[in-house]
C-alpha cells in the first residue's frame, strides 16, 4: 500500500504531469511536488508525485553500497 | 469451496478455478479423455490419437492491440491443440451476440478469424449464431471447438515432466493482458504494447520435428506463467526451479507492473509458450526456438527437479528464493 | 528502469551479504514495520540469504490489515444503500467484514468500483451528481496528503456528493505503542521509506531516545533493505542508538511540508482504532470543523453487530507476537482464496505473504 515508484517527467501541463515508467505513460498530479522540471524523477503514489527523487543521492548510494560489496 | 455464488475469481484460471473443477465439474464428468486436464482431450482412435478442445471468449474491450475477440478466439483454439502434439485442422465457431451489435463490427470480427484461420491453415468447419435481447450479453461472446490428429511418435502431456528435464519459455511474458487492460483502462506507453497473440502450431511443428521428445508443452494464458509451471508440477509430481533473471519481460510491461503492483509472472499470455524437455536437447530447441519470428526472444528459465515436489520455486534476481505459488484472488477479469 | 534496476543488482546484493555476515556477531531480531517491506523481503527472498541470527519479524504497517471489521461493515452497509456508490483502493475488496466482503457485495450487484487514486473519486461524484460518492480513506501518512488534496478540490468545486469513510492511520504512535507492550524483543526498527518521505525523521526520534532503540529509514529494493539491515547492525555492533536515514534519494529530514500542509489544513489528531493493536491515542485522524460535512460517519446507517473469528491470530501477527505459523486457522481454513482475516486478504499482509512465499 506503500508502492512509490520512480517515474520521469516528460510533460507538464498546470498541476498534472506526463511521466514515464519504462515505457509506461502516466499523468499524475504535482499538487505534493510543484516543483518539478523536465526530466527530473518524481516518486509516484496513488496518481501522485510525493517527492522529487534526487539523483546525485541516488549516485552516492550506489558507489557506496559497490565499495561495501568489494570489502573498502 | 466457501462461495455460493460465482464470483469474478472463478474465470481468472487461477485456485478458485481449478476448485470449480475439481468440485463441481469433474464429479460429473468421469472419462479417461478428460482427466489428464491437458489443454487438449485425446481420442483414441483406430486411425491415430485425435486431439479435441473447446474453449469461450469474453474479452473486453473485443478490440485491443494486436488483436480482437476473433483472433484470439482462433489462436486459442488452435494453440491448445498445438500443446498437445496435434496438427490443428478442424474448428467451430459459435458466437452470442446482443441485439443492437453492429454488423461492420461483427464484419471486422470475422474477417480477422478468417485471416488467422488461414495463417494457421485451418478450416472453420461448422458454427452457430444466437443473439440475445440488450444487455443479456456485453456485444459479443465466441466459442470455439477444434480437432487435430495429433502427430505420430509425440507424447505431449503435463503429467510427463522428469527431474533432470530443462524448462524453455518462448519469449516475453504479460503483452496480452496488458494490452487488453490498457485499452480498457486508457493506459499509454512509449510506443505500442501489443497483444501477443498469434497461431503457434507452426512454430510447434518445427520444435517437434527437432525435438519429438518433448515432454510437454503449455500456453501460459489466464493465470500466466506461474500458474502453468504449478500445474504442470503437480500433474508430473516434480519440483521445479525457475530463475527470475532469465524470464523475460519487457520495460513497459514491468514498468506497468510496478506501479499498479501486479506480478508479471502471473499475467496472461496469448502467443507463448512453456516447453518442457529431456536434458541435454535444450540448447539445441532453443537455437531452433530462436530461427522462428514467435520464438526469437526464447530463454531456458529453470529445471525440473526431485526436491519439493509440486512446489515451483523462483531463485531471485539477487540470490535468494521463494516460492512460486498458482494465481490466488484473480488479478483481472475479462483478459481473454 | 531508472533507480529500480540499479538497487537489484545481484553482485553489489552478494558483497552486501557478506559484509552483514562480518558484521553480526550476536542473534539479533529487527523489526520491519511496512507492510511494503514485508513483501519485497519475501519477493526477493532476503530472509533465506541473511544470516541464520537474524530474525526479521513483520509488523503492524499494512492498512489493509489493520482496519478494524467495524469499518468494513459500514462500507458494506453504506453500499447496500440505492444511491450510494462506494470508491475504494483494490486492496480492500476482499477483507473480510463481520459477515461479507465488498467483494462479495459486488457480485450481489452493489455498486463498488476500483479506483487507483483519489482524483478518480472526484471525478465519480462529478459524473454521478444525484449519488453518494463514498471514497473509503485507508492508508497511511504516504496516503494522507493524497486523500487531504481529493477532500480540498472537493470543497473548492462545492462537490456536496463526495464523502470520505476515513480509516487512515499514522504510524510513529502505533511504534510507540508496540515499544510499549514489551511483548516482542525488537533489536531495531527497519522504518517505512514512504511514510518517511512524508513525515521525515523528527517522529521517529522517541524511538532512539526514549526507548533506546535503533531505526533506519529504508527503501524497498534489495539493495536498499540490506544496506539498511547492515546500518543498524552496526549500530548495535557499535552501541549507539539514532534515526537514521538510508533512503536519502527521496527521504530528506524534514519530509515533505507541502504535503505536511495539506494534510493540517483537513485533519487533525486523534485516536486510531487498530485490528489487533486496539486504541491507541493520536494515530488516527478526525476532520476538521470546516470539512466535518463530508465525514460519511455522520450519516445515520444501522450497521450490523460486530463479529470476529475468535481463532484469528490477526492481532497478535500484526503485534510481531506470533508468527502466521503459530495460528491454528493458516492455510488449514484461512487462506487467500477464504480469507479470515485481513493478513491473509491484502498482499502485503503478514499471513499472505507467508503462505505465497514461504520458503520451505
Amino acid at each position: 500500500m506503500c508502492l512509490g515508484i520512480p517515474g520521469k517527467v516528460i510533460e507538464i501541463e498546470k498541476n498534472m504531469a506526463k511521466v514515464d515508467v519504462g515505457g509506461f505513460l502516466r499523468k499524475i498530479s504535482l499538487d505534493l511536488c510543484p516543483d518539478v522540471s523536465i526530466g527530473e524523477y518524481v516518486l509516484i503514489h496513488t496518481g501522485f508525485a510525493i517527492q522529487k527523487v534526487d539523483a546525485k543521492e541516488a549516485e552516492e548510494t550506489l558507489d557506496l553500497l559497490i565499495k561495501m560489496a568489494e570489502g573498502i | 469451496m466457501p462461495e455460493d455464488k460465482i464470483l469474478l475469481a472463478h474465470g481468472s484460471g487461477g485456485k478458485l478455478s481449478h476448485d470449480l473443477i475439481k468440485q463441481i465439474f469433474l464429479p460429473q464428468f468421469t472419462n479417461p479423455s478428460l482427466e489428464p486436464l491437458d489443454d487438449s482431450a485425446k481420442i483414441t482412435h483406430r486411425q491415430g490419437t485425435i486431439a479435441f478442445t473447446t474453449d469461450s471468449y469474453v474479452v473486453n474491450p473485443i478490440f485491443f492491440p494486436g488483436g480482437d475477440i476473433g483472433k484470439l478466439a482462433v489462436c486459442g483454439t488452435v494453440n491448445d491443440l498445438s500443446m498437445i502434439g496435434a496438427t490443428p485442422s478442424h474448428l467451430s465457431l459459435s458466437l452470442i451476440v446482443e441485439e443492437g451489435f453492429s454488423i461492420e463490427l461483427l464484419k471486422q470480427i470475422i474477417s480477422s478469424i478468417r485471416e488467422v484461420a488461414e495463417q494457421a491453415g485451418v478450416n472453420i468447419v461448422t458454427g452457430d449464431t444466437k443473439v440475445v435481447e440488450h444487455g443479456a450479453a456485453d456485444q459479443l461472446f465466441i466459442n470455439t471447438a477444434g480437432i487435430g490428429w495429433i502427430r505420430q511418435g509425440v507424447n505431449l502431456s503435463g503429467i510427463n515432466a522428469k527431474p533432470g528435464d530443462k524448462i524453455l519459455l518462448s519469449g516475453y511474458l504479460g503483452d496480452h493482458e496488458m494490452a487488453v487492460l490498457s485499452q480498457r483502462e486508457g493506459f499509454k506507453f512509449q510506443g505500442e504494447l501489443k497483444s501477443d497473440c498469434a497461431p503457434l502450431n507452426d512454430l510447434v511443428e518445427k520444435m517437434l520435428d527437432t525435438c519429438p521428445s518433448i515432454r510437454c508443452l503449455r500456453d501460459p494464458t489466464r493465470g500466466g506463467l506461474a500458474t502453468t509451471l504449478n500445474e504442470i508440477a503437480m500433474m508430473s509430481n516434480v519440483g521445479m526451479v525457475i530463475e527470475e533473471e532469465k524470464v523475460p519481460v519487457r520495460e513497459s510491461v514491468r514498468g506497468i507492473s510496478e506501479l499498479l503492483g501486479l506480478d508479471p509472472l502471473y499475467l496472461a499470455n496469448e502467443g507463448k509458450l512453456i516447453a518442457i524437455c529431456p536434458p541435454n536437447e535444450e540448447e539445441h530447441l532453443l537455437d531452433v526456438m530462436r530461427e522462428h519470428p514467435l520464438g526469437r526472444d526464447a530463454e531456458i528459465i529453470g529445471r525440473v527437479v526431485e526436491e519439493n515436489p509440486k512446489r515451483v520455486i523462483l531463485h531471485t534476481l539477487i540470490g535468494g528464493h521463494r516460492i512460486l505459488d498458482m494465481l490466488t484472488g484473480g488479478q483481472y477479469p475479462r483478459i481473454c | 528502469m531508472k533507480f529500480i534496476d540499479e538497487f537489484r543488482d545481484k553482485e553489489i546484493a552478494e558483497g552486501l551479504i557478506q559484509r552483514i555476515r562480518k558484521t553480526s556477531t550476536r542473534p539479533t531480531q529487527l523489526m520491519e514495520v511496512c507492510g511494503t517491506h514485508t513483501v519485497s523481503i519475501f519477493r526477493y527472498g532476503i530472509r533465506g540469504i541473511l544470516p541464520e541470527q537474524i530474525k526479521l519479524i513483520s509488523g503492524p504497517g499494512c492498512p489493509v490489515c489493520v482496519t478494524p471489521n467495524g469499518d468494513i461493515d459500514l462500507a458494506i452497509a453504506l453500499s447496500r444503500q440505492k444511491d450510494v456508490i462506494i470508491a475504494t483502493f483494490g486492496d480492500m475488496m476482499r477483507v473480510p467484514g463481520s459477515t461479507s466482503s465488498l467483494q462479495k457485495e459486488k457480485a450481489e450487484g452493489r455498486d463498488i468500483r476500483i479506483i487507483y487514486s483519489s482524483l478518480e473519486a472526484l471525478k465519480i461524484a462529478k459524473e454521478y451528481p444525484e449519488k453518494k460518492v463514498v471514497f473509503l480513506a485507508i492508508g497511511f501518512e504516504t496516503t494522507s496528503p493524497t486523500i487531504a488534496v481529493a477532500i480540498l478540490r472537493a470543497k473548492e468545486e462545492k462537490l456536496h456528493n463526495l464523502f470520505f469513510l476515513n480509516s487512515q492511520k499514522r504510524v510513529p504512535p502505533a511504534l510507540r505503542a508496540l515499544l510499549q507492550t514489551k511483548q516482542v524483543k525488537i533489536g531495531g526498527f527497519i522504518l517505512p521509506g514512504h511514510v518517511s518521505t512524508i513525515i521525515g525523521i523528527n517522529p521517529y526520534q522517541f524511538i532512539a531516545k526514549e526507548f533506546d532503540r535503533p531505526a533506519v529509514i529504508t527503501g524497498f529494493e534489495p539493495l536498499d533493505i540490506l544496506q539498511g539491515i547492515w546500518m543498524l547492525l552496526k549500530q548495535i555492533e557499535e552501541n549507539r542508538t539514532a534515526i537514521e536515514i538510508q533512503y536519502r534519494r527521496v527521504v530528506h529530514e524534514e519530509g515533505n511540508p507541502i504535503a505536511l500542509k495539506k494534510i493540517d489544513e483537513v485533519f487533525e489528531k486523534d485516536e486510531g482504532r487498530w485490528r489487533g493493536l486496539g486504541l491507541i491515542p493520536d494515530s488516527g485522524y478526525r476532520f476538521k470543523e470546516s470539512y466535518k460535512s463530508m465525514d460519511v460517519r455522520n450519516f445515520e446507517i444501522e450497521v450490523e453487530p460486530l463479529k470476529e473469528h475468535p481463532e484469528c491470530l490477526c492481532g497478535e501477527v500484526l503485534q510481531g507476537i506470533k508468527s502466521p505459523l503459530e495460528c491454528r486457522l493458516f492455510k488449514k481454513v484461512c487462506h487467500p482464496e477464504n480469507p479470515i482475516g485481513p493478513c491473509m486478504v491484502s498482499i502485503e499482509g503478514t499471513c499472505h505473504t507467508y503462505y505465497k512465499f514461504y520458503q520451505p
